[in-house]
């Protein structure tokens, strides 16, 4: 059982119980806030939950569930998901997704299909409109299938036309707009950790007297060149 | 009026600028919530971070602006 202690101004303290903070920050990386309600602090909890879960989940709505997915192959290395990984169990669906689709395997959950068409300049990805997909009939032979969280299909070449550059096409600005939801979320949640783990980083009395001091000292600084000017004014005149 | 015309694209792509707004709110609260342990001291150091981004994102947008007058 860890407690952190912050003394304050008047003989006043701020405690932090954080219980196991191994396991409270595990819990905080799995679940934004799970590791505060672990240690009952309930409102912050509350707070990491609804404010870290809530921008990923607005981000992954605008990008249509694939700006957040796990690829580090040449030409898609999507640092991104490095960043949004820190939003935690949320974003471990899309390494479940990689190693399904990385030998060409059908991803789970597929939000549409594709039909790879033409070559170079003419080249295309069209989605198959769902009632193609849903009888059966008429369908290519071969398929590119969109999955949620799944890496885009087929080869990624910055210089072709490809799956990743139709997303780009077909969401526009949103793509961006969602991929940078998702990273702030993880990026966040680091911060939540880091609070469970060692507590806030509240000052305490001695810390905001050093400061005060210090800006006091400043101010005299500043203030004792303006006074001397006064003086040779006044002796001036 | 052909300045204006100019930057009516601008105008267009304000809307995107909405976007930042929930960004904002949700950093400026786990900010806030990472630096004080009681409620009521984690809403007064949001709204105090919430009006310095808000504040120089203001600032950065009026540079931008200016400059696009710079011939």
């Amino acid at each position: 059982m860890v407690e952190v202690v912050y003394p304050q101004e008047h003989g006043k303290t701020v405690r932090v119980e954080l219980r196991d903070p191994y396991w409270a920050a595990f819990l905080a990386w799995m679940w934004p806030g799970a590791g505060h309600i672990y240690q009952r602090r309930y409102g912050k909890g509350l707070l990491f939950m609804v404010c870290i879960l809530s921008i990923f989940i607005f981000g992954l709505w605008l990008g249509r569930g694939r700006v957040v997915y796990a690829s580090f192959e040449r030409g898609d290395f999507r640092w991104q998901y490095i960043c949004q990984l820190g939003a935690g169990l949320v974003a471990l669906p899309a390494i479940v997704q990689s190693v399904k689709t990385r030998d060409g395997g059908d991803p789970f959950l597929v939000l549409c299909e594709r039909y790879p068409e033409g070559s170079g300049m003419g080249k295309s990805f069209r989605q198959i409109p769902p009632d193609v997909v849903d009888s059966g009939s008429g369908l290519p032979s071969r398929t590119y299938k969109d999955g949620f969280m799944a890496p885009p299909a087929g080869p990624i070449d910055q210089n072709e036309v490809d799956v990743l550059g139709m997303w780009h096409f077909e969401m526009k600005h949103m793509f961006e707009m969602g991929t940078l939801y998702c990273v702030i979320a993880g990026l966040l949640n680091l911060l939540a950790i880091y609070d469970a783990f060692t507590g806030p980083a509240i000052l305490t009395a001695e810390q905001r007297e050093k400061i005060e001091a210090k800006k006091k000292k400043k101010k005299g600084a500043v203030d004792a060149p303006d006074r001397a000017g006064d003086t040779s004014q006044r002796s001036g005149s | 009026m052909n300045e204006l015309i100019e930057i009516l694209p601008l105008a267009n792509s304000l809307a995107k600028i909405w976007f930042a707004l929930p960004l904002v709110i949700a950093i400026s609260l786990v900010y806030g919530a990472t630096r004080h342990e009681y409620m009521s001291d984690i809403v007064i150091q949001s709204y105090r971070s919430l009006i310095w981004v808000v504040g120089f994102m203001a600032i950065i947008f009026a540079i931008i602006f200016l400059a696009g007058f710079w011939n």
